[in-house]
């Protein structure tokens, strides 16, 4: 496990540099982890990073693209759109959690 | 907003890093229940990561893209000497396999181990690869055996083509034959 600096704040990070601690997350940081990877935070990304956010707080584990569909409501291509080419591991390094383990 | 070089995080995952061109072009023959799995899971995770990934539907995969027949895929434990009784590392003896109703109640079974995962039925998992930019094709041959048309299909078909435009169009594709 690394520490890594964003804007001045040390945050815990795996080899690939997704945040191992989910209490190190806030909303002010995810905007800057969404800026990193190119993407501007709106409305409709903010849903879906509060679904994986408290999905994970009751599961342990973070939702699939799949899991996102079906349990927070938002299509997978609305997904897709959001979160373009990876949307699965890109919504997870946004809301501050592993990436998805599930293999649907 | 915008983020200054100096304010990036000294590691950070590499999303964009990967050969753009990548292409996977996945050849879907058969139509049994538990086979009709691996090609759709194996899609769904490429189209995850980015890769432009095609499905082509033959032979006994042919079912799988078949409005007739999409929804009564099957499993048949008849044949499979890997199936066990559930939880347990006992075979069932092959001889008793072929009883009546034996196909019904494996298939509802395995339909309801894959549901169990949160894994969608066949022709829902479709509906998620193509809504994830994967492209279904329907092959030519197939069609023409079952006398079959393009509205016997699934609408998001893409098209129905020969074999030579299939590899044409997946030129240079990695590909899985399944």
């Amino acid at each position: 496990m690394a520490v890594t600096e964003i804007n001045g704040r040390s945050v815990h990070v795996d080899d690939e540099g997704f945040l191992t601690e989910y209490g190190e997350w806030d909303e002010d940081l995810a905007k800057l982890l969404a800026a990193n990877i190119g993407i501007d935070l709106t409305d409709e990304h903010w849903r879906v990073i509060r679904f994986l956010r408290d999905d994970y707080k009751d599961r342990g584990e973070t939702a699939t693209t799949r899991r996102v569909q079906t349990v927070g409501g938002v299509s997978v291509k609305e997904q897709f759109a959001l979160f373009p080419k990876k949307p699965g591991k890109k919504m997870a390094y946004v809301a501050g959690l592993p990436k998805p383990h599930g293999c649907v | 907003m915008t983020i200054t070089m100096e304010s990036r995080p000294s590691v950070m995952p590499r999303f964009d890093d990967e050969d753009p061109g990548r292409k996977l072009a996945i050849i879907c023959s058969k139509g049994n229940l538990d086979m009709a799995y691996p090609g759709l899971i194996i899609a769904n995770a490429a189209l995850g990561e980015g890769v432009d990934t095609h499905l082509f539907f033959t032979f006994w995969g042919f079912d799988m893209i078949t409005k007739s027949r999409m929804n009564d895929l099957q499993f048949s434990p008849v044949g499979n000497t890997a199936m066990h009784l559930p939880g347990h590392d006992a075979h069932m003896p092959q001889s008793l396999l072929p009883m009546p109703g034996m196909t019904a109640m494996a298939t509802r079974m395995l339909k309801k181990s894959i549901a169990d995962l949160g894994v969608p039925e066949v022709p829902d998992f479709l509906d998620q690869i193509v809504a994830a930019g994967g492209h279904l094709w329907a092959c030519r041959m197939s069609a023409d055996m079952n006398d079959l048309t393009p509205e016997d299909l699934r609408d998001d078909v893409a098209g129905i083509i020969s074999a030579a435009e299939f590899v044409e169009m997946t030129a240079g594709a990695q590909l899985l034959f399944i």
